[in-house]
């Protein structure tokens, strides 16, 4: 098989006493999307931040693409081409569109000023690909819907080539209609050849999105599953009582 | 107030929208002209003549450069309490260097050239570690902005008092007190010379940035918009040095300069102020500063962090980093005003700054910087700055008694926050 790429392995990580991640592998396989299942609090969210940056690992190995990775800051996950796309969005809600897009990695001109025209004109482009209705590219994101600020935060992954997607709970905000046009944009990353790290509570949307799933409770890793060998039940037990009825029987 | 700001008529509207004028900013405009027209009526026309003009520029120069700074702790979500103190630190450090310090131990002679500007470089350079020192307390220490320089406000007050051991340090440099307005004034010529490049400046800006929108294909205004704009912009320029320029020196004044330089004043000579050099510096500041928030990333960071920290951190900004350098540029913002402010006294004195952490403030509250963070503008705020101060000379000259006046000031505040509360409420902003 080839390489994976990305392997967390052993990965331990505890906040004032609490071992919210206790002793944790997961891979990820390119063109595959892993979801990641289990309840509030079961340190899925935790695990995914060691990856983006956000947290710190206390132990534990990180390999992007077989090579051994340090990550400790956003700034490092997205030199290893991994961009998250978190539940809260993560935008600025009084910037707008092309602001929020470049947050962090803006265009600059040879003066070193911002070129916003540039800014502007490119995502325009990528939100022509993306999300053909979005029209408000002048206005504060707030002044948006779910959809579209989503649509935003997607257009950021894409544009910066990323090779490693990780979306926590990307659908939680949008409505029928907008859920179904991030399925879409999901399985066209998948096409590219990204890996993609899924966050969510929704069991039947997981099965349909999925290639595997990884089911975590208390910190612990309960197992990993391909969607086609197991039932939607069988997750289900495994969120709800820490075992895999199959692997028991 | 709330009549020019929530409610101006439909056709005018339009034409805002056209040249794509920010409304709110009309609304300040208009309360700033509501302001001046009626103390000119309660006055009897006292009020807008070019020397209450000129000096109600040069009073509100230093709260204005202050509320620049100010404008970006808010919008990053903090408060500044201890700008009057730091200002009182730096202008007595300037003072105690320029008069003490300099000729006694470096053996400079008083009214040696290299005082002043040594004076004003230690002065920036105690703002500066100041600032940083409240920042890296604020960003890495992580105690509360309020917290840190509500210390700040009692610690550098007496520092300043310490200092000078509380006495009036003065006379000061020359050279230092041209700073201060009155005795700093660009004359004329310059001044229409500096009055006619701005506008070429600004008009130029403004043509260029609808040159690039081209480039990129992007919507532009009609135009006859761009043209009124330009208008509106060289008028304004143009008008106020004109203003500026039609202050003349008073007779006594220009034969005392005559004779200190043992010359005797030609008969019918005259001589008007211009731009004060305090004025021009304030403009200087000004545009530094929005061009730091509107066109650098240092800017796009800040209002960032204001709208979402969070995400400001997770995009990858060191938003500690970021705390340390705004609260150094308010620290070198306080001296740059220590020198206005005390070179427009000519000495500095133990209460200097007394109070100016809650006028700045104010004045940046007044001028649209919202608490709740991320949104704020510099030219906001030294309107916000300049309607505080015609607020109050004005209520002096029409002999308001002192505490009326405090208390009008003090209400004004709440109003304008109420009034921007509901202007947004109704414009769907934040």
């Amino acid at each position: 098989m080839a390489t994976p790429l990305v392997e967390m392995t052993d990965m331990c990580i505890s906040f004032g006493g609490v071992q919210a991640v206790d002793h944790v592998s997961i891979d990820l396989y390119p063109g595959e999307v892993v979801g990641l299942l289990g309840h509030n609090g079961a340190g899925k969210s935790t695990l995914i931040k060691m990856l983006s940056g956000a947290y710190k690992a206390d132990s534990g190995e990180i390999r992007i693409a077989g090579e051994r990775a340090r990550i400790e800051s956003p700034r490092d996950a997205r030199r290893f081409n991994i961009e998250t796309i978190y539940q809260t969005l993560a935008l600025a809600d009084n910037l707008d569109a092309s602001a929020n897009l470049f947050l962090g990695r803006e265009i600059v001109t040879a003066t070193g000023l911002l070129n916003d025209a540039k800014m502007e004109s490119e995502t325009r482009k990528i939100m022509a690909r993306l999300n053909p209705n979005f029209q408000k590219l002048k206005e504060p994101v707030s002044a948006l819907s779910g959809g579209q600020r989503q649509s935003v935060a997607i257009a950021r992954a894409v544009y910066f080539n990323a090779r490693i997607l990780i979306m926590d709970e990307p659908t939680a905000a949008l409505g029928v209609h907008e859920t179904a046009m991030v399925a879409e944009l999901i399985q066209e990353l998948k096409n590219q050849g990204l890996g993609i790290f899924l966050i969510s509570h929704d069991t039947h949307e997981m099965m349909e999105l999925c290639d595997r799933v990884s089911v975590m409770k208390n910190g612990k890793l309960v197992g990993t599953e391909r969607v086609e060998d197991v039932t939607e039940d069988d997750i289900l037990s495994m969120i709800i009582l820490g075992k895999n009825p199959k692997r028991a029987a | 107030m709330s009549d020019t700001t929530t409610a101006p008529p439909a056709a005018k509207r339009n034409i805002a929208k056209t040249l794509e004028l920010d409304t709110r900013l009309l609304g300040m405009i208009g309360a700033f002209v509501v302001v001046c027209l009626v103390f000119n009526v309660l006055t009897d026309g006292r009020f807008l003549t070019p020397r209450n003009i000129f000096n109600l520029t040069i009073q509100t120069v230093s709260v204005a450069i202050m509320a620049t700074g100010m404008v970006f702790v808010i919008v990053t979500r903090h408060i500044d309490l201890s700008v009057g103190s730091v200002l009182a630190t730096c202008s007595a450090v300037m003072a105690m260097t320029q008069t003490a310090l300099l000729p006694n131990a470096l053996g400079l002679e008083l009214g040696h050239p290299l005082i002043p500007w040594i004076a004003i470089a230690v002065g920036i350079l105690t703002g500066a570690l100041i600032g940083a020192f409240h920042g890296w307390m604020i960003g890495y220490l992580a105690i509360p902005a309020f917290i840190v320089t509500l210390g700040g406000l009692l610690v550098w007050r007496n520092v300043a008092w310490y200092i000078t051991s509380g006495q009036t340090i003065g006379p000061l440099d020359p050279t230092f007190m041209a700073f201060g307005g009155i005795n700093g004034t660009l004359g004329t010529t310059t001044s229409w010379i500096i009055g006619f490049a701005a506008t070429a400046a600004a008009i130029a800006g403004l043509w260029n940035a609808r040159r690039a929108k081209v480039a990129h294909e992007q919507p532009v205004k009609p135009v006859w918009a761009e043209t009124v704009l330009s208008a509106l912009i060289a008028t304004g320029i143009l008008g106020f040095i004109a203003i500026l320029n039609s202050y003349e020196v008073p007779e006594r004044r220009l034969a005392r300069m005559f004779e200190a330089r043992g010359e005797v004043m030609p008969e019918g000579y005259t001589e008007a102020y211009g731009l004060p050099i305090s004025v021009l510096l304030l403009i200087g500041i000004a545009v530094i500063m929005t061009i730091i928030a509107k066109r650098t990333r240092l800017g796009r960071y800040i209002f960032a962090t204001g709208g979402n920290p969070d995400a400001a951190e997770l995009s990858g900004i060191n938003t500690r980093l970021l705390t340390v350098k705004i609260f150094t540029m308010v620290g070198v913002l306080c001296a740059i005003s220590a020198v206005v402010a005390s070179a427009r006294l000519a000495n500095h004195s133990n209460d200097i700054g007394t109070l100016d952490e809650l006028r700045v403030i104010a004045a940046a509250v007044i001028g649209g910087t919202a608490l709740s963070g991320g949104i704020g503008t510099i030219h906001g705020a030294i309107l916000g700055a300049l309607i505080m101060q015609s607020l109050q000379s004005g209520m002096a000259m029409v002999g308001v008694d002192a505490p009326f006046q405090n208390i009008v000031v003090g209400s004004v505040l709440v109003l304008a926050v109420l009034v921007d509360i509901i202007y947004r409420k109704r414009t769907g902003g934040k």
